[in-house]
């Protein structure tokens, strides 16, 4: 996974060369294409949908609800190998055929099933990954209804293991849709059906609904567990119990049921009546409301507690950050007039990289820091962790923050080529791009070479109050000997 | 992962079904959404497209499946009072009218295809957009389906295998209940499938 990040990673440095002058730098429009197309995949389905629950989830659900492992352990396994699998096919649409696919990772019908490139096994991988996202939320429902130890009641559970529940419904419950949605795509391009070919009688406005109807639920799939990341971390450096433990939950549950009804801010341009764009407009502003509860709580939370300042509280307020500027550039664009005018620009650029990677990416390397020395055993260099947040910080907004800008005077997204007076703010993010890898390399290498020879970690190296504190680090196989047993005042946010 | 065996827990593999099912029920649930859709848009097309098909083999079918889900649903009931080889009879007899199902489905299609009626054929295409709407929704629903028949075919015939070597027993059987669940789930969707596209002409 960490390869195929530094894969996506390198596909936008090349983008945002190829965007540091105008006209032609290093790639052509069809290139270009592709690049953003495989860079989309990647990023999108490989790596930030599954990513945090795949890896935090599958190693801490388990231990914080105290149990030894998942429900399926096997199923789990089966849906690991059919990520590769997924993986592999969606990948291969490079190497073969006639050309690497062009569309976007949205596969927007009617082009997706009428380009010459070879789109097949890119839609067919992300098929295939989808049914390893529902494996793997199916796993954790169950787990979580049936694995808990004894007193672990449902408002016991830590904060993080309610975003997966959450979480792990959208997985179910969405994903079919856009299942379904491309094996039509497939069967339109093999057996010519119709579904979306307006020659035919059908209608491409259905594809986007129906793949919205999934790929908007699906940017929570992205958000809620690295929110939940941030519910723990926030309380453990604030050694005190979490600020409205209720209020986080009801907020979650509230994300993911709203998070269905908005799917058509997406689609304010593609011709709807109007009803529909007053409505989702109103919805899309109703399902910001529990995001911002969460940012309440957080701060307040932080607010007069005795903190202990260390790396992974650092990635945690630049998750703050960074995730309000996104959420509220979000509200923008949820507004019907405003949308009108930004949509397809560097602005929706702007807002989904706050968002999914300022957001997702950061909270991931936040749980990095944080759990780390739970899982490897050993503690990081955490002057070199700081300093390799504080490049990759800065490099990130001078690569995002222009795009705000970029869009707001008119610059379109997804063109290779643009006008002469875009042409100093896209320098500007250009420049951002290259400090923000510098950033990130460091972070990246201070953790693989401490993972190797790190000063040996402590039981509890932050006086956390949740579970996995208290086995040993690295974990044993079977996380507990004994499962344990939580009393009337024990809790994950216990402090006394 | 390990290969040390945990505690087996009949009702979590019980809950993960439903939730599979849910998830089934969905993935066609999108396929019925284009469905009303078209239809909505084609009103008289798919009143003309339907009355192409055979509604007598579409009712065949239709007393099969569930006469199967039947067979199916008592295996069940026999199994956990400790009668294997009813179960066993039962479990077969779920198999062979799976079978049936799917010949008279070839036989059906077989029929589309010497019309000339197939997606993307030179005939269809000649018709108008509802018509071919129409087949190619009756081609893809009717299609999934019929590979759900498939899965449920191959989970049968372990049910049957664990019968016959006696590792499916009166109180280990969550396996068959779990098929049965699946079956009824393909029985459910064909409940819909038949009146959408044979009988609402
Ligand atoms: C405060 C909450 C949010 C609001 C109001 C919001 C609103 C919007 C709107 C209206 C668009 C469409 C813009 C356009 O195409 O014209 C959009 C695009 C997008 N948003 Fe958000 N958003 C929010 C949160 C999120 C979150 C949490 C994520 C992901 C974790 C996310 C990911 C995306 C992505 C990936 C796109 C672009 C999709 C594409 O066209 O390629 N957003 N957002
Ligand atoms: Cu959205």
């Amino acid at each position: 996974m960490m390869a195929l990040f530094i894969v996506g990673l390198s596909l936008g440095l090349a983008m945002k060369f190829e965007l540091l002058a105008p006209g032609k730098t290093i790639m052509g429009a069809q290139d270009y294409n592709a690049t953003f197309t495989l860079h989309g995949i990647i990023m999108i389905f490989l790596i930030v949908v599954p990513g945090l629950p795949a890896v935090f989830g599958n190693f801490f659900l388990p231990i914080l609800i105290g149990a030894k492992d998942v429900a399926f352990p096997k199923l789990n396994l089966l849906s690991w190998w059919i990520y590769i699998v997924g993986a592999t096919i969606a990948i291969s649409s490079q190497f073969f055929g006639d050309g690497p696919p062009d569309t976007g990772w949205t596969f927007y019908a009617p082009y997706s099933f009428k380009t010459g490139t070879n789109m097949l096994p890119a839609v067919l991988g992300a098929f295939v990954l989808g049914f390893s996202s529902i494996v793997t939320g199916l796993n954790f429902i169950v787990t979580i209804h049936r694995l808990r130890c004894p007193g672990m009641g449902w408002f016991k559970m830590p904060l993080f293991v309610w975003s997966l529940y959450g979480t792990a419904w959208i997985q179910l419950l969405a994903t079919p849709i856009v299942g379904i949605t491309l094996v039509m795509v497939i069967l339109e391009r093999t057996l010519n059906i119709g579904f979306f070919d307006p020659a035919l009688g059908g209608d491409p406005i259905l594809y986007q609904h129906l793949f919205w109807i999934y790929s908007h639920p699906a940017v929570y799939i992205m958000i809620l567990p690295a929110m939940g990341v941030i519910s723990e971390i926030i309380p453990t450096f604030s050694q005190k119990h979490i600020f409205g433990y209720k209020a986080i939950i009801i907020s979650t549950m509230a994300i993911a049921f709203v998070g269905y009804f908005v799917w058509g801010h997406h689609m304010f341009t593609s011709g709807m009546s109007g009803t529909a764009l007053y409505t989702f407009s109103l919805l899309t502003f109703l399902v910001a409301i529990p995001s911002a509860i969460k940012v309440f709580n957080w701060v307040a939370t932080l607010h007069k507690a005795s903190i202990n300042l260390k790396t992974p509280l650092y990635w945690a307020l630049a998750f703050m950050f960074v995730f309000m500027v996104g959420g509220l550039s979000g509200m923008a664009l949820g507004a019907l007039a405003t949308d009108v005018y930004l949509h397809d620009t560097a602005f929706v650029v702007g807002h989904f990289h706050y968002i999914v990677f300022g957001g997702t990416g950061f909270a991931f390397l936040g749980a990095m820091h944080y759990w780390f020395p739970k899982m490897y055993g050993r503690m990081y260099d955490a002057q070199w962790a700081n300093t390799g947040l504080v490049i990759m910080f800065i490099g990130f907004n001078a690569l995002y923050a222009p795009m705000f800008y970029l869009g707001m005077i008119g610059m379109p997204r997804r063109y290779f080529d643009y006008l002469p007076q875009f042409h100093a703010a896209n320098i500007l993010s250009t420049m951002g791009s290259w400090v923000m890898a510098t950033g990130f390399f460091i972070v990246l290498i201070n953790l693989i070479r401490s993972s190797r020879n790190g000063a040996p970690a402590e039981v509890d190296p932050w006086h956390g109050k949740t579970l996995e504190w208290t086995v040993p680090s690295p974990p044993p196989v079977l996380n507990f000997d004994e499962i344990p047993t939580l009393g009337e005042d024990d809790g994950p946010y216990e402090y006394k | 992962m390990t290969d040390i065996h945990l505690h087996r827990d009949d009702e979590a593999s019980k809950i993960g079904m439903w939730l599979f099912i849910f998830t089934e029920l969905l993935l066609f649930g999108g396929l019925f959404i284009a469905y009303s859709i078209y239809r909505f848009k084609n009103p008289v097309a798919f009143h003309m497209a339907a009355e192409e098909l055979d509604l007598s083999v579409g009712l065949i079918n239709t007393i099969i499946l569930l006469t199967s889900s039947a067979t199916l649903a008592m295996a069940y009931t026999a199994v956990q009072l400790g009668k294997i080889g009813t179960s066993k009879i039962l479990t077969s007899a779920t198999i062979i009218l799976a079978i049936v199902f799917l010949i008279n489905k070839y036989f059906e299609w077989g029929a589309k295809f010497e019309h000339n009626l197939y997606p993307g054929s030179d005939y269809l295409m000649e018709l108008s957009q509802g018509e071919i709407l129409f087949f190619g929704l009756y081609f893809a629903m009717t299609g999934l389906h019929a590979l759900h028949i498939i899965i449920g075919l191959i989970l049968m015939f372990v049910v049957l295998s664990r019968l016959q070597n006696k590792t499916m027993t009166s109180d280990n059987n969550q396996l068959l209940e779990n098929s049965g669940l699946y079956w009824h789930l393909v029985d459910i969707i064909w409940i819909f499938l038949f009146p959408l596209f044979y009988l609402i002409t």
